[in-house]
């Protein structure tokens, strides 16, 4: 137990220590311009899919348990609110998150891990560049910047999946269902999620990074830092949410 | 030592352990200016720990390593591009870049650091290929290379900005014997043409007499015996003896 507290307080270190590298090296000229178009391609366009599948059907199910439940109660009239509060605060940032960790997360850490073991990060060192700077700095932006454009997908797609349900099976009207949740809903529902989802972002990538960085023994050891990388992001974003959420409820 | 040359790169009294285990206990060479040094050593001896000391990619922790008369002891990492635009490293397996082409591999360092135009890099990969004996590969991948022709790409990597050291890490692991001859002697006319000091780590005392001109034993975190070729043959130090006889 003792040791294991030792191992996170060090990774919380070296989280600590890569995360001011990188934001000396992203200070440093020349900007590397060309491996953040790369990297927003890959992070952003090609998650577009499942970050697009993984929302409708939250969307559906949202709006399927809420309208069997607000039906008891003969308040179905109210599910886009509670469509548009769910999503937009809790459930588009985190859902795609937690899809950007496992596949973007787990990407960036075998990429940079199998790197490490075939020595590749010590012949950038030893051609006297960084791979911070090369490898870090991009995926790290890329995943930052990408996130709430995500998390705005995301929230959009799942709208449509609840309206989808809203019309098909409660009854209601496409329109009513939008102009009823734009009512209820305040900007603030909606920049606290993608102020989540910012931080999310960094945690994810500055993780990947991290893990990769310190993989070790080989295609086993590139094996075991993504599995790991995987599991800290999912944490880390579930664990911080509780905080961001106190954090924004008490900002207003 | 040769007449009147200096040493360029220096090793003094290191020291390295990792996690508790102690792998370099006070290790002390020179390498002359334009001079081979080959340090030999089994498996796990701490050749290639010795050889990341020399460029600063590992810091001791105890003793200094210095190139061209400068200590690189409490040099950060972006002080340590300076000595490595000089003392350039090939690496065992060749580290090549395997998202990029040869080319791009090539042209890495001098994108970086030369200031050069597309076409002038263009030329000088083509003439670093040439080299190497290697050319019209550009437009390959490492995964289509062989053993040996990543090897050559790798050095021819690691020379593009005419340093003025190149650190080989057990050059010719792996390959059958005529590539590893081959091998051999690229690193010598190189070395002869380009008249940069070298040091080679290797298990392959073969190899060592091809390329080396003084040689270093490490044994137990030490360097137990130094000496020139002659000398090699001749002692009467057990291990260095004991590696004659297993490779001759």
């Amino acid at each position: 137990m003792a040791q294991a507290f030792r191992r996170f307080l060090e990774q919380l270190g070296e989280v600590g220590l890569l995360t001011r590298e990188c934001a000396r090296q992203a200070a440093r000229r020349p900007f590397e311009g060309a491996l953040l178009v790369e990297q927003l391609d890959s992070v952003g366009v090609r998650s577009l899919n499942v970050v697009n599948l993984t929302a409708i059907f939250t969307g559906m199910v949202l709006a399927l348990q809420m309208g069997q439940f607000l039906s008891r109660f003969g308040a179905k009239i109210y599910i886009s609110r509670v469509m548009g509060l769910s999503l937009f605060r809790e459930m588009g940032p985190v859902l795609t998150a937690l899809m950007i960790g496992a596949r973007v997360g787990a990407g960036i850490t075998a990429e940079i891990g199998s790197m490490k073991v075939t020595e590749q990060i010590d012949a950038m060192r030893a051609l006297a560049t960084s791979p911070v700077k090369k490898l870090v700095v991009p995926r790290v932006l890329a995943t930052v910047l990408m996130m709430p454009v995500l998390t705005v997908i995301s929230d959009a797609i799942g709208l449509v999946g609840g309206v989808i349900i809203a019309v098909t099976q409660l009854g209601l009207g496409a329109g009513y269902f939008f102009t009823s949740m734009v009512q209820n809903t305040r900007l603030g529902d909606l920049t606290s999620g993608l102020g989540k989802s910012l931080f999310f972002g960094y945690l994810i990538a500055i993780i990947a990074c991290s893990k990769g960085l310190n993989a070790s023994g080989g295609a086993d050891g590139v094996g075991r830092a993504t599995t790991s990388a995987v599991v800290a992001a999912a944490i880390g974003v579930l664990v911080s949410d509780f905080f961001l959420t106190k954090l924004f409820l008490a900002v207003g | 030592m040769k007449n009147g040359a200096r040493p360029y790169i220096s090793a003094r009294g290191l020291y390295k352990s990792f996690g508790g285990r102690p792998v370099l206990q006070g290790v002390d060479f020179d390498v002359y200016e334009g001079e081979t040094l080959v340090i030999l050593g089994g498996s796990g001896q701490g050749k290639s720990v010795i050889l990341r000391h020399l460029n600063g990619l590992v810091a001791p922790d105890r003793g200094e390593v210095l190139i061209d008369g400068r200590s690189l002891s409490g040099l950060g990492e972006n002080q340590l591009y300076d000595v490595r635009r000089k003392v350039a490293m090939v690496f065992q397996l060749g580290a090549l870049f395997d998202s990029e082409t040869v080319y791009g591999n090539i042209s890495y360092p001098l994108r970086e650091h030369a200031g050069l135009g597309e076409a002038a890099v263009a030329a000088r990969v083509a003439e670093l290929l040439a080299m190497v004996d290697l050319e019209g590969i550009e437009r390959l991948y490492p995964a289509e290379l062989s053993g040996g022709m990543k090897k050559r790409v790798a050095l021819a990597r690691a020379i593009a900005l005419e340093p003025r050291a190149v650190l080989y890490d057990e050059p010719t692991t792996g390959l059958d014997p005529i590539v590893t001859m081959h091998i051999n002697e690229l690193i010598r006319s190189l070395q002869r043409r380009l008249g940069f000091t070298s040091v080679v780590v290797t298990h392959d005392l073969r190899s060592a007499f091809a390329v080396g001109d003084r040689f270093a034993l490490l044994d137990q975190g030490r360097i137990r015996f130094s000496g020139t070729a002659e000398q090699v043959r001749t002692t009467d130090d057990r291990l260095m003896r004991e590696f004659l006889r297993a490779a001759f």
